[in-house]
């Protein structure tokens, strides 16, 4: 959520909706399962704020008055739409179990976190796999339609009727939101997982952390790949979700100079690098591969290991990096892992070896329109000296690129070709 | 909630199966139901006959039309139903994987609309 309010009172809504926001939904949308009309509320209650905020305040527990508006704005949306007198029976049972739910959340000051019991709702097998992920981002982290739609390359129209259909089945064909059994539990985290880096991706791209919404889409991300961990001790994959995503947190500090200007890892001080985030991610990564179970997010983290080993100790790993993406790509058959595999091959066996992997996934219509693809290509064919078609590829990555500091990086690389 | 368990099965299987595996098969879908009762999710089930016994009747321009015949001609039909009510769809689930026709058919679980 992005609120244009003022000062004080949006900082705060802000603070809150991404704090609490998926904790909110989940709170009042347990009993009726209606995410959509949860959402509604919230969104009513958060305009509300914007208005009261200002005048009176923000008030002490700025997430208990969220909930109480929010609540009463639930039940008059159902009043609304319903009449007759099941109805009343029906928005007693709901105004009660909500009153008192409630009530007992303001005592605490703190309301029950439900987020990994929404977490599964939302990457149910029942619903659509295409949909899980960007149904999490919006559902328990409050992300907007539209934001969601460019992460995941879709028209924001289609995404907002793929999110509403999603919603639309999670109430009406009943999908719980709960923590699924035990011998469900496997098959369950895997989706829940890749929503959860999914989140963590779409944080990653604001590097300089001047957008402060996005930014913390890692923290989030992070926080819910420890809950998982917390629950599932004994999951590999989760601890190399959490692993992969402590590595790449670690090196935020060195992404950009003090000039705010793009660093490649092979550029990186690693002075810079967050020791106490890379420990935890090794211990992680260590505590996963013993439970010997290899899957995609436990190769993904030790490529990040192998790559932080390189540069602190200066110790070239290139061949074992390209045997991880060897491993990894028969797991995922991803062009976005192929890209990456081609240019570890340019270290270990040169540009041409690698521009003629590259070559390979070319034909993918995933990549056309893929920043990394062109970006990996332009650098690969100016190492091999072929330094027109470099300068065309650049343009495409230059062009792709939404963020202007990695732009500029790419400006500079194509005006250094002769 | 309340769910209709939908079973899909091939008519021609049943007249393949041995008198001693027809006979097995209408013990596991009699298995199936009691085990239905006593957690006390049923509501109701019918098995029916095959869809050779079907007619299909329609109104198009203000004429009644009356055809011999299943809606959809399918090597699937639907064979029978159960009725249940259960907590949520994870519930409904685990009970149409526990129905004999999972084995053999398809078994759709459609949410059931519930009057309000």
């Amino acid at each position: 959520m992005n609120f244009a309010g003022g000062d004080d009172a949006r900082k705060t809504a802000d603070a809150v909706a991404r704090r609490s926001y998926g904790k909110l939904v989940a709170f009042l949308a347990a009993r009726t399962r209606d995410v959509t009309a949860a959402e509604d509320a919230l969104a009513e209650a958060f305009a509300s704020a914007l208005v009261d905020w200002p005048q009176n305040g923000c008030p002490r527990n700025p997430e208990g008055w969220l909930l109480t508006v929010a609540r009463r704005k639930l039940i008059d949306s159902v009043r609304r739409r319903q009449t007759g007198e099941a109805a009343s029976t029906q928005l007693q049972i709901l105004a009660e179990g909500l009153e008192d739910a409630a009530a007992q959340a303001e005592r605490d000051m703190q309301i029950p976190d439900k987020r990994l019991a929404l977490l599964f709702a939302c990457a149910h097998p029942a619903i659509e796999a295409g949909i899980r992920a960007p149904l999490m981002l919006q559902v328990v982290l409050g992300l907007d339609g539209e934001t969601i739609a460019s992460a995941f390359l879709v028209s924001p129209a289609a995404m907002r009727k793929r999110l509403s259909r999603a919603k639309e089945k999670i109430q009406q064909a009943g999908i719980p939101f709960a923590i699924p059994e035990r011998e469900e539990l496997p098959h369950r985290v895997d989706t829940v997982l890749d929503a959860i880096y999914a989140s963590f991706a779409e944080g990653w791209t604001d590097a300089s952390g001047t957008d402060s919404i996005r930014r913390n889409l890692t923290d989030e991300a992070i926080f819910l790949a420890r809950l998982v961990v917390e629950l599932m001790p004994q999951e590999p994959e989760a601890l190399g979700l959490l692993a992969l995503m402590l590595h790449a947190e670690a090196r935020r500090p060195a992404r950009r100079n003090i000039a705010g200007d793009y660093v490649p890892l092979a550029e990186q001080d690693p002075q810079l690098w967050t020791a106490t985030l890379i420990d935890e991610a090794e211990r992680l990564l260590y505590r996963a591969s013993a439970m010997q179970s290899i899957g995609r997010f436990q190769l993904e983290a030790a490529l990040q290991s192998a790559h932080a080993h390189r540069r602190r100790t200066g110790h070239d790993n290139w061949a074992e990096v390209v045997q991880i993406y060897d491993a990894l790509i028969a797991i995922t058959d991803s062009p976005v892992v192929a890209i990456n595999r081609a240019l570890a091959i340019a270290e270990v066996h040169g540009p041409e070896a690698a521009a003629a992997a590259l070559k390979d996934i070319a034909a993918d219509d995933r990549l056309s329109e893929y920043q990394p693809y062109w970006a990996a290509r332009a650098e690969l064919l100016s190492k091999t000296g072929a330094h027109d078609e470099a300068r065309q590829a650049y343009e495409m990555a230059i062009g792709l690129e939404r963020d202007t500091t990695v732009r500029a990086f790419l400006q500079k690389r194509q005006a250094a070709l002769k | 909630m309340q769910y209709l368990l939908v079973l899909h099965v091939s008519e021609s299987g049943w007249g393949q199966l041995t008198p001693e595996q027809q006979q097995q098969g209408t013990a596991a879908y009699m298995a199936y139901g009691e085990a239905l009762r006593k957690a006390g999710a049923f509501l109701g089930s019918n098995r029916l006959k095959p869809s050779s016994n079907s007619t299909t009747v329609r109104i198009a321009n203000g004429k009644t039309q009356v055809l011999d015949g299943p809606y959809a001609d399918t090597k699937e039909q639907v064979g029978g139903y159960y009725l249940i009510d259960v907590a949520d769809l994870d519930a409904a689930i685990s009970w149409a994987s526990r129905c004999p026709a999972a084995g053999h058919g398809v078994v759709e679980v459609r949410p059931v609309w519930q009057m309000q």
